[in-house]
């Protein structure tokens, strides 16, 4: 008889392109791994909220205001089915927020990032849920059940993100002088951090061959980010933005875009904390949920005040 | 005064209350108790700015000048607005943010109610539409007022000081000026002083079953129908219409 | 371990049209039945995903043990004659 709790075991069931569920048997860096990952993501979705926040109250239309509070809230959204993708794993909601605000868990650099002007929208629309994309759509065959639904479901979602993003860049590329201006000075500042979105390269990736082999990932950092470059250059051309870096090229043989090298310094600085806003998104974090505790303790006082009795002794 | 300027000036009112509710619950996008509510508050918030956008569209084409909605919504002056005041108070503590929705949600329900059989066909349509959307906002206001008013003695405090300090902003809901009163002999306009019978019960339940206290009629703050308003309708229009107006020639 | 609480775990089933089955879309936080309600429509049917909603806390959903799948599923595969297919029908026979 097979030992169905051996790792041997679990990694047959991975090549076989099966799925995990949350209760079946996994290695334990399986389910470190997993919690890394989804919570990590999660955290980037509402940490990700912040910058485009920035932004609802001086919305120049009643159309752009819609389009960007409903993209906020299913960033909201999205955090929220990936909490509750972790949370299948035994980590509650509250353990996850605490990880957050004590920077124990990470969540994605690019929101160290400041939206300074409105085409920051676009670029934020465009580049960083591009990249995201990119990733979540190769995520929707992670082996991890519950990660692979809510990626699923996200994608669904997620699609008029990067539209709504790059017709923005797309009005203002065809606006004044002055819009033109702040959507080059927009994609000058996201270009190489949304490049960075993807992570190391994979040489000097830490994680990636074990979720690879586990096919948690299912494509590589340096896969993702060149589908990204590939797909992106020519849409940046297309409405006439110049992309920030003069080595760019299209190998006619292969048929991709090379680039210059990544600033891998910076990226390390801000992921080690010293992006421009890294202090603002956490602070911000940690304001709002202080401020709603008295909210949620009333909510559960009432709860206990009013509690009917059929519904306890199901 | 005409019917159809009339009617202009009228649906501004309403596009404006709800456009600046609209603003309001916009500011608190990741701000919410917990992200569920986040969500929820956000929902409400897209409500609002949708009816805004339909009745502020309205208001243009009856002002029959060529503007859009957006002109309307970017390019008045201050004094031009005419949201009520109670509309454009800050946000304040989640108490205050519930309590301003619950007595604009209530108001509005009985208010669209009776709109839904104006003689003005568009604004019965933009009425039916609007009035199941005000159903769920009364719900959930009146759910939250619960939680709090009847939850812990914090909270409790709290409602009950948001209670008392809106409640001054409640009277211009049922103002009657000329325009109106031209208006409802017309079939279009509301008579929304009759609805402050009904107003009155449906808050004292709310509130009582809450075990929050009704307070005390007294002065009752009122300008929004000629246009004066409190100090916060400035800071928020200064917001909203920063992009519009630094760059008049822009397409957005 | 924070002594924050996120309110419970409920589960949300969602039937996206009248007469299809209630199909689980995933989860919401909530402190009470009303409060779970509301949150699985406001974050569940954003794009008109539903006609209908159940909500149930997590923590009475009782599931199998991926160790007994032998045991509770295995059995059935063999049962070839609960299919129509495992049947013979005379050549020429119809609406059966």
């Amino acid at each position: 008889m097979h030992n169905e709790h051996s790792d041997t075991h679990f990694q047959l069931r991975i090549d076989n392109g099966e799925h995990i569920e949350a209760k079946d048997y996994m290695p334990e860096n399986y389910r470190k791994h997993l919690i890394r990952q989804m919570s990590q993501h999660a955290h980037s979705e509402v940490i990700g909220m912040q910058p485009e926040g920035n932004w609802i109250t001086r919305a120049p239309s009643l159309r752009a205001k819609q389009i960007l509070l409903a993209k906020i809230q299913d960033e909201g959204g999205h955090g929220l089915y990936l909490y509750s993708a972790v949370e299948t794993l035994g980590v509650s909601r509250s353990e996850l927020i605490e990880q957050l605000q004590s920077g124990k868990a990470k969540y994605s650099s690019i929101f160290n990032y400041p939206a300074l002007n409105w085409a920051d929208i676009g670029a934020i629309g465009w580049l960083v849920d591009g990249a995201a994309i990119v990733n979540q759509v190769s995520l929707q065959r992670t082996s991890y059940g519950p990660y692979s639904r809510g990626m699923v479901r996200i994608c669904k979602e997620e699609s008029f993100h990067q539209r709504q993003g790059y017709e923005i860049m797309a009005k203002m590329m065809a606006g004044t002088k002055d819009q033109q201006a702040m959507a080059q000075d927009a994609m000058n500042r996201w270009w190489w951090p949304s490049l960075m979105m993807f992570g190391p390269h994979d040489t000097n990736s830490p994680h990636s061959s074990d979720a690879v082999k586990w096919k948690i990932k299912r494509e590589t950092n340096d896969e993702l980010r060149q589908k990204f470059i590939d797909k992106t250059i020519p849409q940046a051309e297309l409405i006439g933005l110049v992309v920030p870096d003069k080595n760019i090229k299209l190998d006619d043989n292969t048929g991709h875009y090379t680039i210059s090298e990544i600033n891998w310094d910076e990226f390390n600085r801000v992921i080690s904390g010293h992006g421009p806003c890294n202090k603002q998104r956490i602070d911000h974090h940690i304001k709002y949920h202080n401020e709603g505790e008295w909210v949620r303790e009333a909510a559960i006082a009432f709860k206990k005040k009013h509690t009917k009795k059929e519904l306890e002794t199901v | 005064m005409n019917i159809q300027e009339a009617t202009h000036t009228y649906t501004l009112r309403l596009g404006d209350n709800a456009l600046i509710l609209g603003h309001r619950l916009s500011e608190l996008c990741s701000k919410g108790p917990i992200l569920e509510e986040d969500l929820a508050l956000t929902n409400i918030s897209l409500d609002m700015i949708g009816r805004a956008q339909a009745l502020l569209k309205y208001a243009a084409d009856t002002e029959m000048l060529g503007k859009t909605e957006d002109d309307l919504a970017y390019r008045r002056p201050e004094n031009h607005y005419y949201n009520n005041l109670i509309i454009e108070q800050p946000n304040g503590d989640f108490a205050h943010t519930i309590a301003r929705q619950l007595f604009v949600s209530v108001f509005e329900f009985l208010f669209y109610t009776e709109l839904e059989k104006s003689k003005d066909t568009t604004l019965a349509a933009i009425a039916s539409k609007t009035i199941k959307e005000i159903k769920y906002h009364m719900q959930h206001a009146a759910d939250w007022t619960l939680r709090l008013g009847d939850g812990t003695a914090e909270s409790h405090k709290r409602m009950q000081k948001a209670v008392n300090d809106l409640w001054m902003y409640t009277g211009e809901f049922f103002e009657m000026d000329n325009l109106d009163t031209f208006l409802l002999h017309q079939h279009i306009a509301v008579d929304a002083s009759s609805l402050k019978l009904e107003w009155n019960k449906y808050i004292k339940t709310a509130l009582n079953d809450a075990t929050l206290n009704v307070p005390e009629d007294s002065f009752m703050q009122t300008g929004s129908k000629k246009g004066i308003h409190t100090e916060n309708l400035g800071h928020i229009l200064s917001e909203m219409q920063y992009l519009q107006r630094a760059y008049p020639d822009a397409k957005w | 371990m924070s002594t924050d609480t996120q309110f419970d775990l409920w589960e949300v089933f969602i039937q996206s049209k009248s007469g299809l089955p209630y199909m689980h879309a995933g989860s919401v936080h909530a402190s009470d039945n009303k409060m779970a309600l509301q949150n699985a429509r406001d974050i569940y049917t954003r794009r008109g995903e539903g006609t209908s909603i159940w909500v149930m806390p997590s923590k009475y959903i009782v599931a199998s043990n991926p160790d007994d799948n032998d045991m509770l599923f295995d059995p059935a595969n063999d049962k070839a004659y609960r299919h129509p297919t495992f049947y013979t029908m005379p050549e020429g026979a119809k609406n059966i």
